[in-house]
C-alpha cells in the first residue's frame, strides 16, 4: 500500500517535470545542451551530437508535423557545408557571412526541390527527393575545382575571432562546442516558435488529413513548400555548422546515407515531437561511438537498437515517455 | 424584389463530368436561390456525390460551368471555394484526428486571419480562438473541447465537422450526408441543427434517407443515371411518378 503510494508520487512528479520541460521547451534544451559536453565522452563527439540534433530537428518539421518523408535531405546539409566551405576556402569570407550564405543557399535548394517534389504523394514524392538530392550529390562531385570532387573541401578554417573585443579561440574543443550552441540555439527557438504558430497549426492539419485543410481554405500545396524551404535551410544552418566544426567538407555530406540518417534519427526518439529528434541523434551516435571501439561493425548494433525500438516503441524514445505519462504535446 | 436576391447564389450550368468513359453526371443544369435549404436525392449511382463535389469544388467538370453569385468560378481549387464562401463537410469523417477537438475548429477558424504565419504565437490571434468556443458551444461539443479527437464517438466527430466546415463563416454550405452511420438518437440532434443553419445561411445537402428531409427542405432535386430527373416541394417529388418509379421503387 505505502510503496503503490509512493509510486503514485514519484510518477506524478515526473509527470509534473517532463510537462515543465515540454512548456519551457526552449530554455529547458538551452540548459540541457549547456551542460552536455560535460557529460559526454568527448567534446567532438558533443558538438557531432548538436549538428546532427539540429539537422533531424530540421528535418522532422517536414516529416514529423507535416508528414512528409523526404529521403533528400542530405542535399541540404551538403549544399550549406559546401557553400559555406567554399565561401571561406575560395573567397575569404568571414565566417559568418559564411554561414549565412549556406542557409541561404539551402533554402534556395529547399525551394527548388520542394517546387519539383510535392506535386506528387507519398512513396513518389520520398523517391523524387532521392532522385533530386543524387542529382545534387553528382553536381557538388563533379564540380572539383570548387568542392575538391572525392577529397572533399579541405582548409576551412577559423582559427581565432573576436567577439565584442573578447578573442575566441575556436580551436578549444568547448569554446567551438558553445559557439555552435549558440547558432543551434537560435535554430531551436526558431523551430519552437514555427511550431506554436498558425503555420504550425496548418502544417499538422495538412498531416492529419490533407482534404480537410483544403476545404478549410489552406493552399497545401503552398504551405507544403513553405515548410520544405524553412526544413531545408534549418537542415542548411547545421551543414554549415558540420564545415566549420570538422574544417573540411566530405562528399559524404551530401550521401543518401545522411538522408536515411535523419529518417532514423527521428523516429529512434520519437517523429513529430519537438526533443524527439535531438535524443534520437544522441543515442545513435553515442552508440556509434561506444561500438566503434570494439567492432567496426557499429551499423549492425545500432540497427538492431533501431529495430528493437520501431517493434516495441513505434513512438520512439521521447513519444514513448509523452504517452505514458500522458503529456499532451499541444500544451503550449 | 431585388436583384440581390434574384440571382442564384450558385448555378450549375450544363454540368458534366466523366471518369474515363463512365459518365457520372451529364449535362445537368439547376440554381439554388440565397437563403435556401435545398436537398439532393437519387438511388445509389444516381451521380449525386459526383454532383456535390464538383459543386464544392473537390474537383472541376467535365464541361459546364458554376456560379457563385453569378460569377463564374469553374475550375478554381479546392481552398478557393473555401476562401470566397463555400464550405463543406465530407460523406465520410475528415477531421485532424491526432489534433485537440478545440484546435481542430481553431485551425479552421484561423483562415481568414492567418494562413503562413510562422513567427506569431497562434494564441496571440483571438478571434479563431473565440470563434472556435463558440462553435463548439453551438454543436455541444465544449465539454470535449481540450479531448483528442481520435477519441471521439462517430456523432460528435461529424458535428466537429459541422463546426470546422463553419469556422469560416461561409455563405453556402455543402453537406454530404450528413447523418451517414448516425444513432436515430444523434441524427435528430443533426437535423435540428441543420434546421437552425438554415436559418441564417444557404444549405445544400446530399441525403439518402429520403425520409429525413422530407420534414426538412422546402425543395427537392432529384438524380438518376447522372441525370437531372425532377425537382420540386416534397410533395411534388413524392407525387411525381417518374420519381416514384426509379427511387421509391412503386412503380
Amino acid at each position: 500500500m505505502v510503496k503503490q503510494e509512493r509510486w503514485a508520487k514519484a510518477l506524478k512528479f515526473m509527470k509534473s517535470f517532463f510537462q515543465l520541460i515540454a512548456r519551457h521547451r526552449v530554455l529547458a534544451s538551452t540548459l540541457f545542451l549547456a551542460i552536455f559536453p560535460f557529460i559526454m565522452p568527448y567534446e567532438a563527439l558533443a558538438i557531432n551530437i548538436l549538428i546532427f540534433g539540429l539537422f533531424a530537428m530540421g528535418f522532422n518539421l517536414l516529416f514529423g508535423y507535416m508528414g512528409l518523408l523526404s529521403f533528400g535531405h542530405a542535399a541540404f546539409l551538403g549544399i550549406g557545408s559546401y557553400l559555406t566551405g567554399i565561401g571561406i576556402v575560395h573567397y575569404g569570407m568571414p565566417w559568418g557571412y559564411a554561414i549565412l550564405v549556406g542557409v541561404i543557399g539551402a533554402a534556395i535548394g529547399g525551394l527548388i526541390m520542394g517546387y519539383l517534389a510535392i506535386r506528387t504523394r507519398g512513396i513518389y514524392f520520398s523517391m523524387v527527393t532521392l532522385a533530386l538530392g543524387q542529382i545534387v550529390y553528382y553536381i557538388f562531385y563533379k564540380a572539383e575545382s570548387l568542392t575538391g570532387g572525392e577529397n572533399g573541401l579541405r582548409g576551412v578554417r577559423v582559427d581565432e575571432f573576436n567577439v565584442l573585443g573578447m578573442p575566441v579561440d575556436f580551436l578549444n574543443p568547448l569554446v567551438k562546442y558553445y559557439v555552435i550552441l549558440f547558432f543551434v540555439v537560435i535554430a531551436i527557438w526558431l523551430i519552437s516558435r514555427i511550431l506554436s504558430s498558425p503555420l504550425g497549426a496548418v502544417m499538422e492539419a495538412i498531416r492529419e488529413n490533407e482534404k480537410r485543410a483544403a476545404a478549410c481554405g489552406f493552399d497545401v500545396a503552398r504551405t507544403k513548400l513553405l515548410v520544405f524551404v524553412l526544413s531545408a535551410a534549418i537542415c542548411g544552418l547545421a551543414g554549415s555548422l558540420r564545415a566549420l566544426h570538422l574544417s573540411i567538407v566530405p562528399i559524404d555530406s551530401l550521401h543518401y546515407l545522411q538522408s536515411g540518417q535523419a529518417v532514423m534519427m527521428s523516429i529512434l526518439g520519437g517523429m513529430g515531437t519537438f526533443f524527439g529528434p535531438f535524443i534520437g541523434a544522441a543515442v545513435m551516435l553515442y552508440l556509434e561511438d561506444v561500438v566503434t571501439t570494439f567492432t567496426k561493425h557499429w551499423m549492425a548494433v545500432v540497427g538492431l537498437v533501431f529495430m528493437f525500438f520501431v517493434l516495441f516503441f513505434p513512438k520512439g524514445i521521447w513519444g514513448t515517455i509523452l504517452s505514458k505519462l500522458q503529456i499532451n504535446q499541444d500544451s503550449k | 424584389m431585388n436583384s440581390a436576391t434574384t440571382t442564384p447564389i450558385l448555378e450549375a450550368r450544363h454540368v458534366s463530368k466523366s471518369f474515363g468513359k463512365f459518365k457520372a453526371l451529364q449535362d445537368v443544369s439547376t440554381s439554388f436561390m440565397p437563403g435556401t435549404l435545398t436537398a439532393i436525392i437519387g438511388p445509389n449511382g444516381a451521380g449525386k456525390s459526383t454532383f456535390f463535389n464538383v459543386l464544392s469544388g473537390a474537383f472541376p467538370p467535365s464541361s459546364g460551368q458554376i456560379l457563385f453569385n453569378g460569377k463564374d468560378i469553374t475550375g478554381m481549387q479546392q481552398h478557393e471555394f473555401a476562401r470566397i464562401g463555400i464550405s463543406k463537410s465530407f460523406q465520410i469523417t475528415n477531421v485532424f484526428k491526432q489534433l485537440s477537438v478545440h484546435e481542430n475548429v481553431r485551425v479552421a477558424a484561423q483562415m481568414e486571419t492567418a494562413r503562413y504565419n510562422f513567427l506569431r504565437n497562434a494564441q496571440s490571434y483571438p478571434k479563431p480562438i473565440e470563434v472556435a468556443d463558440e462553435l463548439l458551444h453551438r454543436v455541444n461539443l465544449e465539454h470535449l473541447r481540450n479531448k483528442k479527437t481520435a477519441d471521439l464517438a462517430h456523432g460528435q466527430q461529424r458535428a466537429l465537422e459541422i463546426a470546422m466546415a463553419l469556422a469560416c463563416n461561409p455563405a453556402l454550405l455543402l453537406l454530404d450526408e450528413p447523418t451517414a452511420g448516425m444513432s436515430p438518437e444523434e441524427t435528430l440532434v443533426m437535423m435540428e441543427l441543420i434546421r437552425t443553419l438554415a436559418s441564417e445561411r444557404t444549405v445544400i445537402l446530399v441525403e439518402h434517407k429520403m425520409k429525413l428531409i422530407m420534414g426538412l427542405c422546402k425543395r427537392i432535386i432529384v438524380l438518376h443515371h447522372g441525370e437531372f430527373l425532377a425537382e420540386g416541394t416534397p410533395e411534388e417529388i413524392q407525387n411525381n411518378a417518374e420519381v416514384r418509379r426509379v427511387y421509391l421503387g412503386q412503380g
